[in-house]
């Protein structure tokens, strides 16, 4: 337990197989309500696959194998009888490369919104106001709602997968990579952006920038072969870390 | 990209441990300039401060371009921060030792008719320990040491204020030559408080091997 604040996700004893090989080994993981969790490591550490099971992305994935339980709220997410889709309403994902629907802007954020049965167009319009404000793109965009998404730059691409995320109102937000095909200055913006959801989401983070998970993050975690290696405060970890692997990482001595 | 990391703190290892050596030497050379009445040498002591202030603005830049540059994290981070202040200790140390050369000077017309009292050699010598032990510890990154540092620091309080009631009793009885006994009253102090910046450095050492800030509570 690194914290005394409330907790939004419980892993215990989570292991994950690709057919025969091990991606993930016994992993407990606590991790606080409304607060950012980065989690770190070098490639093929397991920081991805660890994230995809947080929504159950791994069961798309052909002969992948989860053991252990995941508790969000107490609730288990891998039980029988559990609503993907509901899941992943709750769970929402931002993915490193931007991936708007060729279609409108609005078409866009009320996409999730529709296939969850919403189809009053004033609610929709609310929404679809609420989710590009969360996502700090309303201002620059408002104007131009009919317009594609694929007209938008990089970085607003970016923050409407955010918003489209957050229409179906979900309570976790998993990130993967999302600021690392963007400029320094879209990046600032995903980042300070982060520390504006936090308010009201939890969020997981994937990052390969050391510096970023140190600037957005309150808590962190260190993946290494499959292992979490460390867990706690961004802070501790990076003046003071409690694990030689984890200082010989984020000092950039291997890895 | 951390091998160019690794490689300037390398440097600015070498840089920092340059530093002390020079500040060493000029309060050595400010004691030795006091033992023998020898002013030219406590006029080199003075003249030399201007390099050791050079330095300290040298290894000042250094850190910040390291900051700037490798926004380093963890040991390298602590590293980089201990040898911010450790530096600016030094740079204080050589301050006193050229203040120690200063009342040398004043001291040497008044030689024939003063003698040393035995602490100041044993002040002095107990702080020039403390600086070089705390230099060790930096460099072996040696909390032990450190450790060892901090105690001395009491030592040189007591014989400090040994001095003081010697002088008190010295210019109550002998008036006449008050001014060179508020001389060597201030040499002990400066003595005193260089084994306060040796312990500084010390303190910053145990930061920097363990990440507990001790100041204040050792």
């Amino acid at each position: 337990m690194v914290t005394n604040l409330p907790t939004k996700i419980e892993t215990r004893d989570l292991n994950v197989y690709y057919d025969t090989t091990q991606a993930l080994f016994g992993i407990d993981m606590v991790i606080p309500k409304n607060q950012v969790t980065a989690l770190i490591g070098p490639s093929g550490c397991g920081k991805s696959t660890f994230l995809r099971s947080l929504n159950r992305m791994n069961d798309i994935i052909l002969n992948a194998r989860t053991e252990g339980t995941i508790r969000i709220d107490d609730q288990d997410i891998y039980a029988s009888g559990v609503d993907l889709a509901d899941l992943r309403r709750r769970v929402g994902m931002v993915f490193q490369k931007s991936n708007p629907f060729p279609k409108s802007l609005y078409e866009n954020v009320v996409y999730g919104p529709k296939i969850h049965g919403v189809r009053d167009r004033q609610t929709l319009d609310e929404l679809v106001e609420k989710s590009l404000q969360g996502a700090g793109l309303w201002e620059e965009v408002k104007d131009r709602l009919e317009k594609s998404a694929m007209e938008l730059s990089g970085g607003q691409q970016q923050r409407l997968c955010i918003a489209r995320a957050l229409a179906v109102e979900p309570e976790i937000l998993l990130m993967d990579e999302p600021a690392s095909a963007l400029d320094p200055k879209s990046t600032a913006r995903i980042e300070d952006l982060i520390g504006e959801l936090r308010e009201n989401y939890t969020i997981v983070i994937v990052t390969h920038n050391m510096q970023q998970a140190a600037r957005v993050s309150d808590y962190t975690a260190f993946f290494y072969e499959g292992h979490l290696i460390e867990f706690g405060e961004t802070q501790t970890l990076f003046t003071k870390p409690g694990n030689q692997q984890t200082e010989d990482y984020i000092t950039g001595r291997f890895g | 990209m951390t091998r160019h990391l690794r490689r300037e703190i390398e440097k600015l290892k070498k840089k920092i441990l340059h530093v002390g050596a020079r500040v060493e030497e000029s309060l050595q050379a400010a004691m030795k300039a006091l033992s023998e009445f020898d002013e030219e040498m406590a006029q080199a002591v003075l003249d030399g401060d201007r390099e050791i202030d050079a330095l300290e603005v040298e290894v000042e830049e250094d850190c910040l371009k390291i900051l700037a540059l490798h926004q380093p994290v963890a040991i390298d981070l602590r590293f980089i921060v201990s040898v911010l202040k450790i530096n600016n200790d030094l740079e204080r140390i050589g301050d006193l030792a050229t203040n120690i050369a200063e009342r040398v000077q004043a001291l040497v017309p008044e030689s024939q008719r003063i003698t040393i009292p035995g602490d100041i050699p044993e002040l002095a010598r107990r702080s020039l320990l403390m600086v070089k032990r705390s230099l060790d510890a930096l460099v072996e990154m040696d909390e032990a040491i450190a450790h060892e540092v901090c105690k001395a620091d009491s030592a040189v309080d007591d014989l400090n204020r040994k001095m003081y009631r010697y002088a008190e009793e010295k210019i109550a009885t002998d008036p006449a030559h008050t001014g060179p006994y508020i001389q060597l009253l201030g040499i002990s102090r400066y003595l005193e408080r260089i084994a306060d910046h040796a312990t500084n450095i010390a303190e910053d050492v145990i930061y920097m091997v363990g990440g507990e800030i001790t100041r204040h509570r050792l």
